[in-house]
């Protein structure tokens, strides 16, 4: 009996023992979006679980990515956890300059992470970086515009229904607008969009050859139709709207339709942001009926460069930061439409969100999503809105450059298409394909 | 004025290379204070040389290092040593030329607005008035806003077509918002940039113009001669100088402006300068081989920029 | 007669001036301003100048985001003391520049601004491996030796024109009475030129306290400056002008006064030699 206790007595002092004499101060790189702002004031909690303290470098997006990038090619070993997405982590995976997260407790229940998601930050099987939330992309919509429109949104439309309604939505005199679409320079901004988009006309960046195809009649077709949709019925200065300004755009009641990141439907559906927070409807982002929706896949994930001491101390937080413990301890915070969507099976079978209104066309949309086969013709790489090789960020960067100035009105599609043809096939060549 | 006499002097006796001690017995005194002084001159001179000497040869030695190679960290790193390549790849792009002319237009137009306005500007606040000195501080103020914070300001309050303030003041005149980092991308450009060295330029030219003798300006009015007379044949060469100093500073920061392009276009819309350009190959594109190469030539650029100044307006710097 | 015509002008230069200096002051003006509404005042249509429920909620928000606190110390001492240190380098060699000036004089000054011509993303990579190697990475005197380099050439400028304008035979008369060099360069010099060391002292302050390439791509958590702090509130998702504003006002405000505090002394100090 005594002894019994001896023993217990024993164990929790070496665990605490453990605990404390490994505590740690772990940097962490994020961007700062909402709910990664929100994760951050949260830190106590693991700080109370785990002992570990935590620096938090919060950069905005590019200003991480520069900052990310630089310090893992370098192996500059600043940070113990880096925010990364879908678009690295399979090339950093498989340099090597990832920890694998191949070891994570059972409780931690790594089977529960969206098969898309789970496929989309691995290499050959090996997971290299925890979700930390995931999207896809989908209309959201203004129910009353709409109905004022006499039309009514099916669950997965046509680009021609759609471009119908934008067009009939537009109000120009009192400031509405059919349709925002990013249109900002930018392979993760009207990049990420156009690539998608381009999907579902049957377009593609690169045949199997890694030939240039924007000298092919799909691409020409994507991209009038992208700019005369919104000559007609976008904001003014749509070439300068990324993410960001289109959220607010349509969060102040000036857009009738917006075809972004499924994360948005939580701000464009917050009363305390959103001015049109009841009146908003969802589907899914459109098609030509080629067989291809213009949904893409992206996940924001935590990962652990190669080469940090601290490496279990890392992995306790992304446990912690991606477990489902994590989800309910913001839902009970801050309600479960503020919970970090799209990373795990199980949030999408729970009863308590299913009440919040854009789920299911969340989950739709992730589920329809399929990376490794993403066009109509076949392509030799993986990703939707990107091709996964190490080239693209800088191609596509140039890319959207000429099709915002398209875009603009500053050059002719015609114009835009020759330069991204010859610039990507120049840099192709230079990477050596 | 004494030291204005004495300097020239001072460096014509010492001007003639081979070093000849105590010729002139007049100036034996003098000579061997100078030696002495000469040898600890050096010795001041040389922390400061060797610190900057090395913060140019030790990035410069890795830059003609990297350029050489075909450098890409995303796909192993160093892949052997690749000749001219990356110089000639750089040129040949097609973002090449236009880049050094978005970068000459911003210069070129941040240069004449400074200079101009701020010639304008000194004058007027060197005027008798009420209040000078808070004039002073509001003028200067922008001067101290870090650029990244300026940009943002302009791009995110002012230039937004939707919610910035001059969009809201179109409208209330009943014109169509302007779309201005779209419509007017490198004059937005400029006009921020430019915001922010007005005041430097300012201060620089008030400083001179209050050093310009009154008596002078005086007497010309009394002669009669009209304002624009006075200021063009008195005043301006007054300037002569200060302006050189002004344009000269300014064109060495304004050839590595960065932030109000990264913070605003991106460098869309013609306004991709060579320092964007170089930026989007080493961290975009991760080449750090063509970025290396690309530096090379930006350092040429600026060379040639400096070499036309000196040649232009280099003689006012003398004196 | 003469008077009133005096007072007129008097009169309309400071009305134009006084516009003008608004016109121009009045981006700050209007962040600052902005800081203090909410984010629905920010963007409200019209815009509302004054007359709006002023609120500090947006400060105690970033507050309570980022540790301000740290971001400042962080960027006081990296532009200060990359400033003294430059000094303490440059006051020697512009000495010796303006009193032992040799035919290569010029070129040396010239040299030395040339050396920042070279555009710092050319050299992030190579100086990035350095800083790994020299474990200077996120230190705050890794920053300091690297602005101090950035802007040695202009503190060495800026006090070789002033101590040009030094009179030469102050330093003769001193010497005939025996002074030793450090004597002469220490209780003579140095006195003589403060103000133009004042003015320098305070325009590399600025110039380093707004650097914002090296100083937010060489560091992390520990030595981040008020310039990377920036840089989490920029494009956020959603619109958030009011809290933008209000970290901007943060990030400039201590600028801002020290530069307001000491505007005299700059502005008779920026001078670059230019008067003469």
């Amino acid at each position: 009996m005594f002894a019994k206790y001896a023993l217990g007595a024993a164990t929790a002092i070496s665990l605490i023992a453990a605990g404390s004499a490994s505590a740690e101060t772990i940097t962490i790189a994020t961007v700062n979006n909402g709910d990664m702002i929100r994760m951050q004031g949260l830190t106590d909690d693991f700080t109370a679980k785990t002992g570990h303290d935590v620096e938090w470098v919060t950069l905005e997006e590019n200003v991480l990515r520069q900052r990310v990038t630089t310090d893992i090619t370098t192996k500059g070993g600043q940070f113990d956890i880096m925010t990364i997405g879908m678009y690295e982590t399979p090339i950093w995976g498989k340099n090597g300059w990832l920890v694998p997260l191949d070891d994570l407790p059972a409780e931690y229940d790594a089977d529960d992470i969206l098969p898309a998601m789970r496929g989309g930050l691995s290499v050959d099987g090996t997971l290299y970086a925890a979700p930390f939330y995931g999207e896809s992309s989908m209309i959201m919509y203004r129910t009353d515009l709409m109905e004022k429109a006499g039309l009514e949104m099916p669950d997965a439309p046509t680009w021609e229904f759609v471009a119908e309604a934008a067009r009939a939505m537009t109000d120009k005199d009192n400031g509405i607008y059919g349709i925002c679409l990013r249109g900002k320079a930018g392979w993760g901004e009207n990049m990420a969009f156009l690539t998608a988009t381009a999907n579902a006309f049957g377009a593609r960046w690169f045949d199997e050859n890694w030939q240039a195809q924007f000298d092919q009649p799909e691409w020409k077709e994507t991209l009038e139709f992208y700019v005369n949709l919104m000559n007609d019925a976008g904001p003014p200065g749509a070439s300068n709207n990324g993410f960001n300004e289109n959220l607010s755009l349509f969060q102040q009641g000036k857009c009738g339709m917006w075809i972004d990141a499924t994360v948005a439907a939580s701000f464009v559906t917050n009363p305390n942001d959103s001015t049109v927070a009841d009146k908003v409807g969802f589907a899914l982002a459109p098609d030509t009926g080629k067989g291809k929706r213009g949904n893409w896949l992206w996940a924001w994930a935590l990962g652990i460069p190669a080469g940090t001491q601290k490496t279990d101390a890392a992995k306790e937080f992304i446990q912690w930061a991606t477990s489902k413990e994590y989800i309910e301890l913001v839902a009970a915070k801050e309600g479960w439409a503020n919970v970090p969507p799209g990373a795990r099976t199980s949030l999408y079978e729970d009863p308590n969100y299913k009440d919040v209104p854009f789920a299911r066309m969340t989950l739709e949309s992730i589920l329809s999503a399929d990376p490794t086969n993403p066009t109509v013709d076949p392509v030799p790489y993986v990703g939707i809105q990107f091709a996964a090789i190490p080239e693209f960020a800088g191609i596509a960067g140039q890319v959207g450059q000429e099709f915002a100035a398209a875009l603009a009105g500053q050059q002719s599609v015609d114009e835009a298409l020759a330069k991204a043809q010859a610039l990507t096939t120049d840099e192709m060549e230079a990477a050596g394909y | 004025m004494a030291t204005q006499h004495s300097q020239p002097a001072d460096r014509l006796t010492m001007a003639p290379p081979a070093p000849k001690p105590a010729s002139q017995p007049a100036a034996a005194d003098h000579q061997s204070g100078t030696k002495h002084a000469r040898t600890a001159a050096r010795l001041m001179m040389a922390p400061a040389v060797i610190l900057l000497l090395g913060w140019m040869l030790v990035p410069l030695t890795m830059t003609l290092y990297f350029s050489f190679k075909k450098f890409l960290p995303l796909r192993g790193g160093d892949l052997g040593w690749v000749g001219f390549d990356n110089y000639v790849r750089f040129v040949s792009s097609s973002a090449f030329w236009p880049s050094v002319q978005a970068t000459l237009v911003i210069v070129g137009g941040v240069l004449a607005i400074t200079v101009v306005l701020g010639v304008l500007l000194a004058i007027l606040l060197n005027q008798p008035m009420w209040g000078r000195g808070v004039v002073r501080i509001l003028v200067i103020a922008p001067f101290f806003v870090m650029p990244t914070v300026s940009a943002l300001v302009w791009k995110n309050m002012f230039m937004d077509p939707v919610n910035g303030l001059l969009a809201h003041v179109w409208r209330a005149f009943g014109a169509e918002p302007l779309v201005w980092l779209t419509e007017a991308s490198t004059q937005s450009i400029i006009l921020i940039v430019s915001w922010q060295w007005l005041p430097f330029a300012m201060l620089i030219l008030l400083t001179a113009i209050q050093s310009l003798d009154s008596e002078q300006l005086e007497a010309a009015e009394m002669d009669g001669a009209p304002p624009v007379k006075r200021f063009a044949y008195i005043t301006l060469p007054h300037l002569s100088r200060a302006i050189t100093v002004v344009v000269l500073i300014q064109t060495i920061f304004l050839l590595s402006i960065f932030a109000e392009i990264f913070v605003t276009t991106q460098g869309a819309f013609g306004t991709k300068t060579l320092t964007y350009l170089i930026f989007q190959r080493v961290l975009e594109s991760q080449n750090i081989g063509l970025g290396s190469a690309g530096g090379v030539y930006a350092i040429i650029l600026a060379n040639i920029v400096a070499i036309f100044l000196m040649r232009i307006v280099g003689k006012n710097l003398d004196a | 007669m003469a008077r009133a015509i005096t007072s007129q002008r008097k009169a309309l230069n400071t009305a134009l001036a006084w516009g003008v200096g608004l016109l121009i002051f009045f981006p700050i003006l209007w962040t600052i301003l902005t800081s203090f509404k909410t984010e629905a005042q920010a963007i409200s249509d019209p815009p509302v100048f004054l007359f709006f429920d002023w609120t500090l909620e947006n400060y105690s928000v970033v507050q309570e985001r980022s540790n301000y606190g740290r971001f400042l110390w962080n960027s006081i001492i990296i532009a200060g003391g990359s400033t003294i240190l430059g000094i303490i380098i440059a006051v020697p060699a512009a000495w010796s520049m303006a009193f032992v000036p040799s035919k290569r004089t010029k070129d040396i000054l010239l040299w030395m601004l040339s050396t920042k011509m070279l555009p710092a993303v050319g050299v992030l990579y190579p100086i990035y491996l350095l800083f790994i190697k020299l474990g200077l990475l996120d230190t705050k005197i890794g920053l300091v030796i690297v602005l101090m380099l950035i802007n040695l050439p202009i503190i060495v400028w800026m006090l070789y024109t002033y101590f040009k304008e030094i009179p030469g035979e102050i330093l003769e008369a001193a010497r005939m009475d025996g002074a030793t060099l450090r004597e002469e360069v220490l209780y003579i010099l140095t006195p003589m030129a403060i103000p133009g060391i004042a003015s320098t002292l305070l325009l590399n302050v600025i110039l380093a306290w707004n650097e914002a390439f090296w100083t937010l791509n060489l560091t992390a958590a520990k030595a981040a400056p008020l310039t990377a702090f920036i840089a989490s509130y920029s494009s956020p998702e959603g619109l958030f002008y009011a809290k933008l504003s209000a970290a901007s006002t943060m990030a400039i405000a201590p600028i801002l006064i020290l530069g307001w505090f000491s505007q005299k002394q700059l502005v008779s100090g920026l001078t670059f030699g230019a008067v003469k």
